[in-house]
């Protein structure tokens, strides 16, 4: 059973006063994210992942469509008890210390009584607050209340965790802390979706993942599988001190470092390309696959669909 | 269930301690000495009437703004500070939040209007040295001002709901003033001809009706309230209260939290 | 059933019941409570503090005090009440509040002086009042016409009521009543024509219902008791020419006394009785009259007629 399951998912807007204009948050979105995956939810800022996750949450309402987490309609009360959710860029109730409201959630979460004080403490350790327990939120930095953030989801040691931008504000050392948190929540067979616009966190930890755009689903999978449809590019090194004219048509990419030349060559042309140079004379130094990035995938995504918005606009 | 409720309010009334909204007490209680103390010096032989009317009139007014100004932002603070994102994504009903932050509040008031009615038996006794029975009939006053609050607690928190918290203060006072005069107002609407005659009852009844809960001037003049009128306005500010708090849970339900 | 479809439907039916209960338990609140003692309807005796205490927004104060003064003469009218005890001091904060509510100083000079139960019984008090208002608003001449009206009704002090009608017509744009009064007041005090000019300059003068009512009901009684004193002249000079009282009145029609048959205000005949004497066929239906009553006659608490307050 997939642990969450989303189906046609939309949300509109009306905006304006008078005359009320759509404005299309979401796009019937369908989607299925599988038990004890890691699962990045991907694309730039106002794409429609917050709307997503508060779609998820129950903090805003579909228009139509409908989601299950473990096999539970969302609106189901005993979904919560087994969700842990971390907002972008979390707030929480000043006046508190992180022991206070980690004890309140906890109360709020059902923790029974007597696991609470050993479950806030542990918790507190595991994201690195213990020495700043007794302190009052007033005062935390945005890394700290990050952290706070971190603690507060997986207090109540959820199945699945939603984190929306769980790296924003950290700096190197909490990323690394947060990935290999979320590694660990792995091993311990717990699903996570956590939406980001920064890829090479995405790359180094998702299992799959979807590309989503002005509301609108682009693209989803496993990475391998995303990246290599994309066309592959080799890269070749010779020796040299200018391209040759045959080889104009072929190489994309030309570099000219000293008394090396460097291109990068499409995978169809690239037994072309050799063969060009070897006629030419020239040594050749290397041959190296570039493997395709995320990245270059993602922006090709988002290229299109803003080709195709802007033919339709 | 109903322990998350318990826990909403306590964490409500613990905000609102460290709000410092306690310290109104020390006004409070500079207010009732200076009076006390100044009425006790001019023996004007209306010490009680003064002493009373000031202490009760200042517990209520005190409270009214206390409770509206933490009622309005109970919910509409929470959604701007995005605070409610990471409660209601644990196992809390929104109904169950609202009720919460309502009992909090009440909750605080009546510790607040506790220790004022302390000091008012307190400048009391001063002045007239020692208290006799019919002084009783204070706490009887006491517990109508608390009704009171009640009623405009869960206005405040209705219009916290759904709107912002500068309107929903102006609406708040606006109630609050105009329910003091509820009394005319039914008798108005009733001279009234017609459509508007209906139209304009059924707004008077909508109001909250606060002047049958003002006894401050007839204990201070000593006078008992009747076993009748107390149950009456029990029942009353209870259904009141009630309505205002299912509206805003209905609201509430509903809401969108951008 | 989805717990937010519960939760809304739970909500919604509580939020009906209340809605009920609240219309219940205010409307029992209000009965309970219709017995409001002084201290609650005026909350402060003294006219000076509650000025003080209004912080600047005494016009709508005064203005809250003066619907109370009407409702409660209205209510206390409307319950045949025989005395207005209240009406006093409620016009007297009315006043202090805003002193230049003239229809305040009008309502008192009608029904603070006169006695009971037709009002407070006040008019020294009444007078107070109106001197207060000409104080504050000297160019008003109704309220030198008030100061008269109450010296002429309840006073019979006819020097001082010309007095008060001659200063007033000094004022400007003053009604010509007022100079025709003071004139004639030497001569013709007590007049019934008097009173018949003054009521209805009362009438003329006044917008408020009440005041109005008040007005007309005395015009038709005034205009019963000149009719009757009329057909009285005629039936002692039917006798002493015939030396028997009539029967009815054709019999004075038949000796050319009388031309049409007497018709009171409402259009009903007068009726004569075999002692001679002339009676309304319903006396009740017009309060103050002083003649046409049968004898052991007891008049019911005096009522405006709805037609006479909707009266424009």
């Amino acid at each position: 059973m997939p642990a969450i399951e989303i189906l046609e998912l939309e949300k509109t807007y009306s905006v304006g006063f008078w005359r009320k204009r759509p404005k299309i948050a979401l796009r019937p979105l369908t989607l299925n994210v599988e038990d004890g995956e890691i699962f990045g939810f991907l694309g730039p800022n106002g794409a429609g992942k917050t709307t997503t996750l508060k779609l998820l949450m129950g903090l805003i309402f579909p228009t139509a469509g409908s989601a299950r987490i473990l096999g539970m309609e969302i609106h189901d009360p005993q979904v919560k008890a087994q969700i842990g959710f971390l907002p972008e860029q979390p707030y929480f109730y000043d006046y508190l210390t992180a022991t206070e409201l980690l004890e309140y959630y906890a109360q709020l979460s059902g923790v029974p009584a007597a696991e609470r004080q050993r479950k806030v403490s542990e918790v507190l350790a595991r994201s690195g607050l213990q020495n700043a327990a007794g302190t009052q939120l007033r005062k935390f930095s945005k890394g700290m209340l990050q952290r706070v953030g971190i603690a507060q989801a997986i207090l109540h040691d959820p199945k699945v965790l939603f984190f929306d931008e769980p790296m924003s504000g950290l700096d190197p050392m909490g990323r690394r802390e947060v990935r290999d948190l979320m590694e660990e929540l792995k091993r311990q067979g717990k699903t996570v979706f956590f939406s980001t616009h920064i890829l090479s966190d995405a790359e180094s930890l998702c299992d799959r993942v979807a590309i989503i755009h002005q509301g609108e689903l682009r693209g989803v999978g496993a990475i391998e599988d995303l990246t290599s449809s994309v066309e592959g590019k080799a890269e070749i090194v010779w020796h040299g001190s200018s391209v040759p004219t045959s080889l104009n048509s072929l190489a994309t990419e030309c570099h000219v470092v000293g008394d090396t030349v460097r291109a990068v060559v499409r995978e169809a042309n690239q037994d072309a390309v050799i063969d060009a140079l070897r006629r030419e004379g020239l040594r050749i130094i290397s041959v190296t696959p570039v493997r395709t990035s995320l990245e270059e995938y993602f922006v090709r995504k988002i290229q299109v669909s803003q080709t195709a918005a802007g033919v339709k606009s | 269930m109903s322990l998350r409720v318990a826990y909403i309010a306590a964490n409500t009334f613990r905000e609102a301690v460290r709000d410092r909204v306690l310290y109104n007490l020390i006004a409070f209680a500079l207010l009732m000495s200076a009076a006390a103390i100044l009425v006790g010096q001019i023996s004007i032989g209306i010490e009680r009437l003064v002493v009373v009317n000031l202490g009760l009139t200042a517990i209520s007014l005190f409270g009214i703004v206390i409770a509206i100004f933490i009622g309005i932002s109970l919910v509409s603070k929470e959604i701007e500070k995005r605070t409610l994102y990471t409660v209601l994504s644990r196992p809390v009903q929104r109904w169950e939040f609202i009720v919460g932050k309502f009992l909090g509040l009440a909750g605080t008031l009546v510790v607040n209007t506790f220790f004022m009615a302390i000091g008012v038996f307190g400048a009391l006794l001063y002045v007239a040295h020692g208290l006799n029975p019919q002084d009783g009939w204070i706490a009887v006053a006491l517990y109508f001002i608390i009704l009171q609050f009640l009623m405009i607690t869960a206005i405040a928190l209705l219009f916290s709901s759904f709107s912002t918290p500068l309107l929903s203060a102006v609406f708040a006072f606006s109630l609050f003033i105009i329910g003091s005069f509820a009394g005319d107002l039914r008798s108005f609407a009733g001279m009234a001809q017609g459509v508007t005659r209906w139209l304009a009852i059924g707004a008077a009844y909508l109001l909250p009706n606060l002047s049958s809960l003002n006894v401050i001037s007839s204990v201070a003049h000593q006078q008992p309230i009747s076993i009748q009128l107390i149950l009456s306005n029990t029942i009353y500010a209870l259904v009141y209260t009630g309505m205002a708090i299912c509206g805003s849970v209905l609201i509430f339900e509903r809401r969108n939290l951008k | 059933m989805t717990t937010h479809a519960r939760t809304t439907k739970i909500a919604a039916t509580a939020l009906l019941v209340c809605l009920v209960s609240t219309a219940f338990a205010l409307h029992h609140l209000d009965r309970i409570q219709t017995q409001t003692t002084s201290e609650d309807v005026l909350y402060l005796s003294s006219p000076k503090v509650l000025k003080r205490l209004s912080l600047g927004y005494d016009g709508l104060l005064a203005d809250l005090y003066w619907t109370r003064a009407i409702q409660y003469f209205g209510t206390k009218h409307y319950q045949h009440a025989r005395d207005y005890k209240l009406l006093a001091p409620l016009l007297e904060i009315t006043t202090t509040l805003d002193p230049h509510l003239i229809v305040a100083y009008e309502f008192g000079a009608n029904f603070l002086a006169p006695p009971p139960p037709f009002g407070s019984g006040m008019p020294q008090r009444a007078i107070r009042l109106v001197e207060y208002g000409i104080r504050n608003n000297p160019d008003d001449w109704k309220l030198y016409y008030n100061l008269g009206f109450i010296d002429y009704m309840e006073l019979k002090d006819y020097a001082q009521a010309a007095d008060a009608f001659a200063r007033g017509a000094k004022v400007p744009n003053a009604h010509p009543a007022l100079k025709v009064m003071a004139a004639e007041m030497a001569q013709h005090a007590g007049d019934s024509q008097m009173a018949q000019i003054m009521w209805t300059t009362a009438f003329q003068s006044a917008k408020d219902p009440y005041i109005r009512a008040n007005a007309i009901t005395h015009l038709r009684a005034l205009q019963v008791d000149q009719d009757i004193s009329s057909l009285e002249t005629l039936i002692s000079v039917y006798r002493q020419k015939t030396g028997h009282p009539p029967s009815s009145f054709t019999d004075l029609q038949e000796i050319g006394l009388l031309r049409a048959l007497p018709l009171d205000p409402f259009g009903h005949a007068y009726k004569l009785t075999p002692g001679g004497r002339v009676e309304l066929r319903d006396p009740d239906n017009f309060p103050f009259i002083t003649k046409g009553t049968p004898p052991g006659y007891v008049a019911p608490p005096v009522r405006f007629r709805p037609e006479d307050l909707g009266a424009s």
